[in-house]
């Protein structure tokens, strides 16, 4: 098995009556992409600004590169790099400057015009802050975590609120710090992003780690890889429907029944002749391959994402 | 790579260079207000006091006896001119005339007593009286005593209290409330370093500050600068780093812009009223003095008007510059206990 590079055990945090981490466990193996999935308010910026040493824990501890934050904090943060979650770099300095700042603090590190060329921002050096876009603002937000070189690299919700296109060039950077041996612990409620760009996932919800494994392994924990979505226009008899030897698990959301199976050329055959008999006419009938969303909704019975 | 302390300061200084508010408010708004005080204040001819005499006999030749003093411009009015014209301020004094002279006046107006003085004289002068006791003046008009001369220490000092807290508090905040410092922080930036550089790089701006006041008021009105420019530069110099550390200081834990604000003009306004800005302090009771020369803007600008009216060396001013040094530092020792960065 590999190096550990943090490690955080049976952290626990409360603010006033809100328990935001009620226990929770993690290992990051040095060198991969570690990913922590789950709603909004699961407790993943928690987890990560107590992996940082910028919030202490009420109770447990936290490890990094075999040290703890009490007894190097200034070592530690000569080897990690941070991007906040909201964090409003100076408007009115330029790409350049910005990431010059950021360099002058470590005490090696790269130079701002190769991390400039890691984050794609060449072309901005001398382009205020203010003027950049919202990807670009992210962007330059990676570069100052990068400029350090940084051990580990920590990214909290590194493309919530970006347009697809700018979300897939923050992909492209962390991917490109991965490829050079990089460790990354990101925090993201888009699963396509975890299933992207991590190595293994901790899928977290109410401050604990409910499941752990590679995305892959995770979906694979659903016994069944594709999931049928139908509409009807009357009521079905759902245990006939759940009683299908195709039908792995069966769930209704709104008006919505979600149905796991393993094959869909045969589930679909099955499902059309059962409902016939049921006299139940479909208004709409989908289906994807299983994700770690599907993952989310069978193991708590509510969605990622809040809409 | 360069120094953190010098990037901090580099950065600091190019902020405030590309604010153009920043820049009025630190740079030219100083000048406006003395250009404007100069002005209101500009030392004027001796004008001759309105006084009225109340209309009936013998007012004209009491009138044509007070012209006799050209301090004195007379008028006839009738009686209830006179109380009209009294009460409304128009005229110092009222003279009744009559075979006692009756002098009619608000005795606690300082114009009014000299009105009566003048106007007994000039009186009593048409009726015979000699002088026993020959007299002749010799008038003072000396620079460096007029009320710009007095106001341009006190707006400097004003400007780097205002400049000094403003320029470390706003942007700190600011950039507290908009997470800025928690990801500071979360680099292995040392915490000094972040206070001592912005403190630096306001410094840096404190030359043009300084300067193109004291250019202004010495090219402009004629304001002296007795004292070496060294002693000014190092009063200015050490003003303007103790104002940046109480800055500091009520910067350390404010979340917002409000916030900031409100605890800024809570410290500065007892500052603009009793240390002398634009008036003395000596007008304030004594039993008032010790705490308003314990204040750091009164040592300030003490210390800058001994320099540039009195020609006072650094020696001479040593112990205002205590008083300014002692806050600057404790201030600063304050604030380096008292930060927080979220």
């Amino acid at each position: 098995m590999s190096r550990i590079a943090l490690r955080g055990s049976g952290l626990v945090k409360r603010y006033g009556d809100v328990v935001a981490l009620d226990g929770l466990d993690l290992e990051v193996r040095a060198g991969e992409c570690f990913g922590l999935l789950g709603p909004n308010g699961a407790g993943k910026t928690t987890t990560v600004e107590i992996l940082e040493g910028l919030t202490p824990p009420d109770r447990g501890t936290v490890e990094i590169l075999g040290r703890t934050w009490t007894e190097d904090p200034r070592g530690l943060r000569e080897r990690i790099g941070i991007q906040l979650q909201e964090t409003q770099l100076a408007e009115k300095l330029t790409v350049l400057e910005t990431i010059t700042l950021f360099r002058s603090f470590y005490r090696k590190g790269l130079d701002p015009a190769e991390v400039m060329r890691i984050v794609q921002l060449e072309d901005k050096e001398s382009a205020w802050v203010r003027k950049l876009s919202g990807g670009q603002k992210q962007r330059l937000s990676l570069a100052a975590a990068l400029v350090g070189d940084p051990e580990i690299l920590f990214l909290d919700e590194p493309t919530t609120g970006l347009d697809p296109q700018a979300r897939r060039q923050v992909w492209d950077v962390i991917a490109d710090v991965k490829a050079r041996g990089g460790t990354v612990l990101l925090t993201t409620h888009y699963m396509e992003e975890a299933e992207r760009l991590c190595d293994r996932i901790a899928i977290v919800d109410r401050g604990k780690v409910i499941a752990l494994d590679t995305p892959a392994a995770l979906i694979a924990g659903l016994g069944a890889e594709h999931v049928l979505e139908i509409e009807t226009e009357s009521d079905v008899d759902l245990p006939r429907l759940r009683g299908l030897r195709e039908v792995h698990d069966l769930r209704r959301d709104g008006a919505t029944l979600s149905l796991t199976v393993r094959e869909v050329h045969r589930a679909i055959p099955q499902l059309l002749a059962e409902l016939d008999a049921q006299s139940v006419a479909l208004t709409r009938l989908t289906t994807h391959h299983a994700t770690l969303e599907d993952v989310f909704v069978s193991m708590t019975g509510r969605h990622l994402r809040d809409n | 790579m360069r120094h953190p302390l010098f990037e901090i300061t580099r950065v600091k200084f190019l902020e405030f260079v590309r604010e153009p508010e920043a820049i009025f408010w630190v740079l030219v708004f100083p000048i406006l207000l003395s250009l404007a005080l100069g002005v209101a204040f500009r030392t004027k001819p001796p004008e001759a006091l309105a006084i009225a005499v109340q209309g009936g006999p013998g007012a004209e030749a009491a009138r044509a006896a007070l012209a006799a003093d050209p301090a004195l411009s007379p008028r006839v009015l009738t009686e209830i001119g006179c109380r009209e014209a009294l009460r409304a301020g128009r005229v110092a004094l009222v003279v009744v005339p009559g075979a006692r002279v009756t002098y009619w006046f608000d005795p606690t107006r300082d114009e009014s007593r000299v009105a009566r003085l003048a106007a007994d004289a000039a009186l009593q002068g048409a009726a015979g009286r000699a002088d026993p006791v020959a007299a002749s003046d010799r008038l003072m008009t000396e620079k460096g005593s007029r009320y710009i001369d007095f106001l341009v220490p006190g707006l400097l000092g004003m400007n780097l209290m205002g400049t000094g807290m403003w320029g470390v508090g706003f942007s700190i905040v600011t950039a507290r409330s908009r997470g800025l410092l928690k990801r500071l922080i979360a680099t292995p930036m040392r915490k000094r370093h972040y206070l001592v550089g912005q403190m630096l790089g306001r410094m840096a701006f404190l030359v043009p500050e300084v300067g193109l006041l004291v250019a202004f008021a010495v090219l402009v009105f004629d304001v002296p600068l007795r004292g070496s420019l060294a002693a000014l530069v190092v009063v200015s110099g050490l003003g303007g780093l103790a104002f940046t550390g109480i800055g500091l200081l009520v910067a350390a834990r404010p979340r917002t812009i409000e916030g900031v604000s409100g605890l800024m003009n809570f410290v500065m306004l007892p500052m603009w009223i009793f240390s002398g800005v634009f008036f003395s302090p000596a007008r304030f009771p004594d039993a008032l003095q010790p705490a308003i020369h314990a204040l750091p803007l009164t040592a300030l600008n003490d210390a800058l008007r001994a320099v540039m009216l009195d020609g006072a060396s650094i020696v001479a001013v040593a112990p205002q510059l205590a008083v300014v040094a002692g806050w600057g530092l404790v201030a600063l020792a304050g604030a380096l206990w008292l930060f927080r960065w979220k």
